[in-house]
C-alpha cells in the first residue's frame, strides 16, 4: 500500500514540476538552441536572457510594480478584514447575514464584468495607472475571501478569552492587538497567502487599470512577441522570475500551511 | 457559539463595507445603466429597456460559449476535487517529506495566470515543448493551435495542473485535524479503508471542501487569461469562454449596451450556481 502511495504521489509531483523545469531550462538557452533541438539540459549555458531583463528598467520595473501593488493589497485587505471578521464572529447586528452574503457575492463577480466601469470610475477619481488603484480593485475579490477565512479562525477562539481580558481591564484595541491577533497567527498567515496568490496571479484588471507607471510584469511580458516572432528565451526567463516571489512567500508561511489551510473549520 | 447582539459591531464592519461598496456598487450600477440604454455618445442615449437582454439570450454564439463554459467548469470540478483528495490522502502525514510535498504543491498556485498559459504554450508545442514532442513521437497527432479538441484538452490540463494543489492542500490540513481517536475506534471496528474514508474522513472534510468547490467553481467560470494566452480563444471558437466573449464584446467591438446585459446575466448565473452548491452542501447542518 505504501509503495503505491509513494508512487502515485511521485507521479503527481513530476507532473507538477516538469513544466516548470522545462521553463527553467529554456531560460538558460539561447534562442537558436531552443528552436534548434530538444534537449533536457542547455548545451551552452547562458545568462543573456536574464541580463536583458535586469538591464532594462521597463522590464524590471514591471516586477517592482507588481510586488508593490500586491503588498499594498495585502496590507489594506488585512487591516479592514480583521475587525470586520471579528464583528461577524462575535456579534449579531442588524443585517449581518445579508451583509456577509453580499460580501461573498463580490468574490463571485467576474473581473471581466467590471472592466469598463472600473476603467471609467478609476480614471475619473485619478486612480488610473496608480499602484493604489490596482490594489483597491483587487480588494474587490480579496476582502470578501479574507473576511470569510478569518471569520472561521476567529470562531475557533473561545469567547471566554475575550471576556477574561475585558475583566482584566484590557481595552478593545489593546486586547485585539496583544491577545487576539497572536492567537490566530496561522489564520492571518494563510489569509495573507491567499491574498498574495489571487492578487499576484490576476492579470485582467491589473492590465486594464494601468498604462505606464504601474504596469504589472504580466503585461510587460507581452513585449516578447514582436513582428520577428517570439523571443522564447526572454519569455522563459521572465516567467521564471515571476515564480520566485511566490517561492519566497511559500517559504515564509510553510509552518502555517499544514494547520492553517484547514481554515479553522474542522 | 452564542453571539451577543450589538449593533455597534457595524463600526467594525464599516471599513470593509465602504471599501467594497466603492469598488462594487458604483461599477455594478454603471453596468446596469449600460444594459438598459442604447448609447451613441455622451449626450445621445436612448432607454431601451430589456431589449439587450432579449438579444443576448437569443444570441447563438453566446449560448455556445455558455455551454462550453458549463462543460469546462464541470470537468474542472469532476477532475480536480477527487484528484485533490486523492493526493491529500497519499501525502505523508508528518516529517521532512511532508513539508517538501507542501512546498512543491504550493508552487503552481503562485504562478501568474498568464505565465501558466506561457508555460503550457511552450510545453505543448511539438517542436520546442517536451509534452507536445512526447505525444507526437508516441504517434498521437497533437497540435493545440490547429485542433480544437487538443486546445480544449490543453486548457483543461493546464487548469488541473494549476489548481488541483489548492484542493489537495485544503484536504490535507482537513485530514490532519481529525483526532487519532477516530481512527482507533475504526480499527477496533475493523473498518475497511473505504469505510474510514466514507464515514470519517469525507464528512470531516466537508466544510473545507465547500470552500474549495466554491472557489474552484467561481474561478473556473471566470477563466480568461489561460486560454487567451494559449490560443487567443481558438482554434475557431473552441476555447472562447464567457469572460473572453464578454471582453471581446465590450472592448473589442465597444457594444457596451449588450455587454452590460451580458455582464448581468453572467453574474446572476455564477450567483445562482454558487448558491446551489452552498445550499446542497450545507443543508444537513442545521437539522
Amino acid at each position: 500500500m505504501n509503495i503505491k502511495k509513494t508512487l502515485g504521489l511521485s507521479t503527481y509531483i513530476v507532473f507538477l514540476l516538469l513544466p516548470i523545469y522545462w521553463l527553467l531550462v529554456m531560460s538558460f538557452k539561447s534562442n537558436q538552441e531552443i528552436l534548434g533541438s530538444l534537449s533536457f539540459w542547455p548545451e551552452t549555458f547562458t545568462f543573456a536572457n536574464y541580463m536583458t531583463i535586469f538591464t532594462d528598467a521597463s522590464w524590471y520595473m514591471g516586477y517592482v510594480n507588481s510586488i508593490y501593488y500586491v503588498s499594498l493589497n495585502m496590507v489594506i485587505t488585512l487591516l479592514v478584514a480583521l475587525p470586520a471578521a471579528y464583528a461577524f464572529s462575535r456579534f449579531r447586528f442588524m443585517g449581518d447575514k445579508h451583509l456577509f452574503f453580499w460580501l461573498l457575492t463580490n468574490r463571485m463577480s467576474p473581473p471581466a464584468v467590471f472592466l469598463l466601469p472600473f476603467f471609467q470610475l478609476y480614471s475619473s477619481v485619478g486612480l488610473f495607472d496608480t499602484h493604489i488603484g490596482v490594489a483597491l480593485a483587487h480588494c474587490l475579490f480579496n476582502v470578501p475571501l479574507a473576511v470569510w477565512i478569518l471569520e472561521g479562525f476567529m470562531s475557533g477562539v473561545p469567547k471566554e478569552i475575550d471576556e477574561t481580558a475585558y475583566i482584566d481591564g484590557y481595552t478593545f484595541p489593546r486586547f485585539f492587538v496583544k491577545i487576539f491577533i497572536p492567537l490566530i497567527r496561522s489564520g492571518i498567515g494563510v489569509t495573507a497567502f491567499f491574498c498574495f496568490m489571487f492578487s499576484w496571479v490576476e492579470l485582467l484588471l491589473a492590465r486594464t487599470l494601468t498604462s505606464v507607471d504601474a504596469k504589472p510584469i504580466a503585461a510587460v511580458m507581452t513585449r516578447t512577441v514582436s513582428a520577428s516572432g517570439i523571443d522564447w528565451g526572454v519569455l522563459a526567463a521572465a516567467g521564471v522570475l515571476t515564480i520566485l516571489p511566490g517561492v519566497l512567500v511559500i517559504w515564509f508561511v510553510r509552518n502555517h500551511v499544514a494547520k492553517g489551510f484547514a481554515l479553522g473549520r474542522v | 457559539m452564542s453571539k451577543t447582539k450589538n449593533n455597534k459591531a457595524w463600526f467594525l464592519v464599516l471599513p470593509v463595507f465602504a471599501l467594497v461598496a466603492f469598488s462594487a456598487i458604483i461599477p455594478l450600477m454603471t453596468v446596469v445603466n449600460y444594459s438598459l440604454q442604447d448609447i451613441f455618445d455622451a449626450s445621445t442615449r436612448y432607454f431601451v429597456g430589456i431589449e439587450w437582454y432579449q438579444m443576448i439570450l437569443n444570441d447563438s454564439r453566446l449560448q455556445d460559449s455558455l455551454l462550453r463554459q458549463f462543460i469546462f467548469s464541470g470537468c474542472v470540478l469532476l477532475i480536480e476535487i477527487p484528484l485533490g483528495i486523492l493526493v491529500a490522502l497519499m501525502m505523508p502525514k508528518a516529517g521532512k517529506w511532508s513539508v517538501v510535498c507542501l512546498l512543491v504543491l504550493s508552487l503552481p498556485l503562485l504562478v501568474p495566470l498568464n505565465v501558466v498559459g506561457t508555460i503550457w504554450q511552450i510545453f505543448g508545442r511539438a517542436d520546442i515543448g517536451l509534452f507536445g514532442w512526447a505525444l507526437n513521437s508516441l504517434g498521437i497527432d497533437y497540435n493545440y493551435a490547429a485542433n480544437p479538441m487538443d486546445a480544449w484538452f490543453t486548457v483543461l490540463l493546464m487548469d488541473v495542473w494549476h489548481w488541483t494543489s489548492l484542493i489537495a492542500l485544503l484536504s490535507f490540513s482537513g485530514l490532519r485535524a481529525i483526532p487519532d481517536a477516530y481512527y482507533q475506534a475504526a480499527s477496533i471496528d475493523r473498518a475497511s479503508n473505504w469505510a474510514i474514508f466514507r464515514f470519517i474522513q469525507l464528512p470531516k472534510l466537508k466544510s473545507v471542501l465547500l470552500i474549495g468547490v466554491l472557489l474552484r467553481f467561481m474561478d473556473s467560470f471566470m477563466i480568461y487569461t489561460e486560454p487567451f494566452v494559449l490560443t487567443g480563444g481558438g482554434p475557431g471558437n473552441s476555447t472562447t469562454f464567457l469572460s473572453q466573449s464578454l471582453t471581446k464584446m465590450a472592448i473589442g467591438q465597444f457594444d457596451i449596451g449588450p455587454a452590460g446585459a451580458f455582464s448581468i446575466i453572467y453574474f446572476l448565473i455564477i450567483l445562482l450556481v454558487s448558491w446551489l452548491f452552498y445550499t446542497a452542501m450545507t443543508h444537513n447542518d442545521n437539522k
